[in-house]
């Protein structure tokens, strides 16, 4: 369905990342958010509690992001769509609600705009030291969607497309922004209403009588009843079955937890969104994602003013981790690059996907600041030896 | 439009983050280039020292930081020891002509100055000195048409100033426009100014 045209800035801004993410939710329908506000993710909320009483919504700023969590998720099963945004240290304290989540297969979405860690960090610097724990930070099996925009554009386009996800899939997406990306501003077209695809709820159309919470048919992501609607309503966090009910026994956990992975894992082509740039013929193809894609694509640039054949493969989608193409691309080029702001998260996937088949090199760096594209430059050369 | 790294510094209150919007929106906006604008934050944001980086571009900028500023723009002392040095051989130095005093310069550096703070306060504003100083730096670096910082002053600021801040925008200019047929104050093109401490 088309966005609601309430919610949609159209024109031309220029605004930093997090302003621009907080007008992807509006558009994308979000119209509740309880947050604890923290830099670098402050404005995003700030804005957002500007911005959605004019819009007929809710902003609660809360006592710590354990309650900012969990409200949220109150409020989507009162039929709101409704995300917070954090960053490191909140990010840690939301890690039981979004198994939460994961387990009660409540669409929201959560931002981390990240900033150096561990710890209280760098308050006011990047990184991208989060991504590990955007996919494994709750504990159990469960699977999420991330997605790392790399300039306020993508904070909005994408932070639509992280609410759509989650309501198709039924599934806590991770918004993986970082303090430059968030920080940084620029030109943002916002486009008018009717030219935004948003997501509707998966409501059920059976009747009180037929509905079960959790039954599925084929597709894996069971319909929705919101509460107050007349439908039996029973959430937990307990392995339940499909009447919402806790049943704890090895076959419907096993029944459970592999349709939550499954969900996601049989949709990953689906899911996947990068962007590839002179991949065919390329001897090394360098991988990154956020901010570190535009300072790669100057190391890349530099590289090729020396005659080399460099491919890009930037991740929009970081979860789930394109594993098939890069066990295709690793067949073919020599060695993959990855630079990060850490020391080496994302880079330990490429590896594990690439199988030995092609070399891969890490750029590492702690965070505060963006890598010289020098350094970039210099991790293509030692490849291509 | 070549890509042409810009620093704006000054101390809080004077409105540096502003003038950076608005050149950054009349370039990306109204002129059709790319700007990427990113703002020092930390303790020093709050009264100290603040910096904005502008980088504007005919095409999309990848680097998000300034390294070698092609212009700097300061408006204070402390913002001019700090950032002085890292301008580019060949650069562009704009003060506040009151609140800058000039030292250590750089022969290779082209300097103008403007005493925006005064020029605000005639107009009966001080609040204004920033765009007062938009104006003058369109004016002296002529990296962006007039029209289009102009527009984007006017969809910057409150309604209610709006008038104020074109008149600013405008003597700032007029005042450029001046400066700019005189020639730089120091540099290869006319060394006015004596350097004690060469």
């Amino acid at each position: 369905m088309k966005a609601d045209p309430k919610g949609v800035l159209t024109g031309t801004h220029f605004i930093d990342g997090d302003h621009a993410c907080c007008e992807g939710a509006l558009a994308a329908g979000a119209r509740f958010s309880a947050g604890y506000p923290i830099t670098p993710s402050t404005e995003i909320v700030e804005r957002f509690a500007a911005r959605v009483p004019l819009v007929g919504g809710t902003f609660i700023q809360m006592e710590d992001e354990l309650a900012a969590s969990i409200t949220l998720q109150g409020a989507v099963w009162g039929g709101a769509k409704a995300f917070t945004v954090t960053s490191g240290p909140g990010f840690s304290l939301m890690m039981e609600h979004i198994g939460y989540a994961a387990m009660t297969e409540t669409p929201c979405v959560f931002v981390d705009v990240q900033r150096g860690g561990p710890s209280t960090g760098l308050p006011t610097l990047p990184a991208q030291a989060d991504m590990m724990q955007a996919r494994w930070g709750s504990h159990g099996d469960y699977e999420v969607i991330a997605l790392c925009p790399n300039s306020p554009q993508e904070c909005f386009d994408l932070t639509i497309k992280a609410f759509n996800f989650a309501e198709e899939f039924r599934v806590p997406v991770m918004f993986m922004m970082d303090e430059v990306v968030g920080h940084m501003t620029e030109k943002v077209v916002i486009p008018p209403a009717d030219r935004i695809e948003v997501t509707p709820r998966k409501h059920t159309r059976k009747s009180a009588e037929e509905y079960l919470p959790y039954g599925t048919n084929g597709d894996l992501v069971p319909e929705m009843a919101h509460a107050g609607e007349g439908y039996k309503f029973h959430m937990t966090g307990l392995t339940h079955d499909e009447r919402g009910y806790p049943n704890m026994t090895p076959q419907t956990q096993d029944k459970l937890v592999r349709r939550l992975q499954n969900k996601i894992r049989d949709a990953a082509d689906r899911i996947m969104i990068a962007e590839e740039e002179g991949i065919g013929g390329a001897d090394v193809i360098v991988v990154s994602y956020g901010i570190t894609s535009r300072v790669a694509q100057k190391g890349i640039d530099m590289a090729r003013a020396r005659g080399l054949k460099v491919g890009k493969f930037r991740m929009i989608t970081c979860w789930p981790f394109p594993e098939k193409r890069i066990r295709e691309l690793a067949e073919k080029a020599k060695a993959f690059v990855v630079p990060e702001l850490n020391l080496g998260q994302m880079v330990r996937e490429v590896e594990r996907a690439a199988g030995g088949k092609a070399r891969t090199i890490a750029v590492s760096h702690a965070g505060g600041s963006v890598h010289r594209p020098e350094e970039i430059l210099n991790a293509i050369l030692e490849a291509t030896r | 439009m070549r890509l042409t790294e810009i620093r704006l510094a000054g101390f809080g209150g004077q409105g540096v983050i502003l003038s950076a919007i608005v050149l950054g929106k009349a370039a990306s906006i109204y002129q059709g280039a790319f700007a990427t604008m990113t703002q020092s934050f930390g303790p020093e944001a709050r009264g100290g020292a603040c910096s904005a980086q502008l980088i504007v571009s005919e095409s999309q900028t990848l680097y998000p930081y300034v390294s070698q500023p092609d212009i700097l723009v300061v408006m204070s002392q402390e913002a001019y020891s700090k950032f002085a040095p890292e301008l580019k051989d060949g650069g562009m130095l704009i003060v506040e002509q009151d609140l800058v005093h000039l030292e250590n310069i750089n022969a290779e550096v082209k300097v103008y100055s403007v005493p925006a703070t005064r020029l605000a306060e005639d107009l009966g504003k001080r609040m204004v000195l920033n765009i007062v100083m938009v104006g003058f730096f369109t004016a002296v670096t002529e990296l962006l048409e007039p029209d289009a910082v102009r527009k984007a002053v006017a969809d910057s600021v409150p309604e209610r100033f709006r008038e104020l801040n074109l008149k600013a925008f405008e003597k700032g200019y007029e005042y450029g426009i001046q400066a700019l047929s005189a020639g730089p104050l120091a540099g290869e093109a006319e060394p006015q100014m004596a350097f004690s401490e060469e």
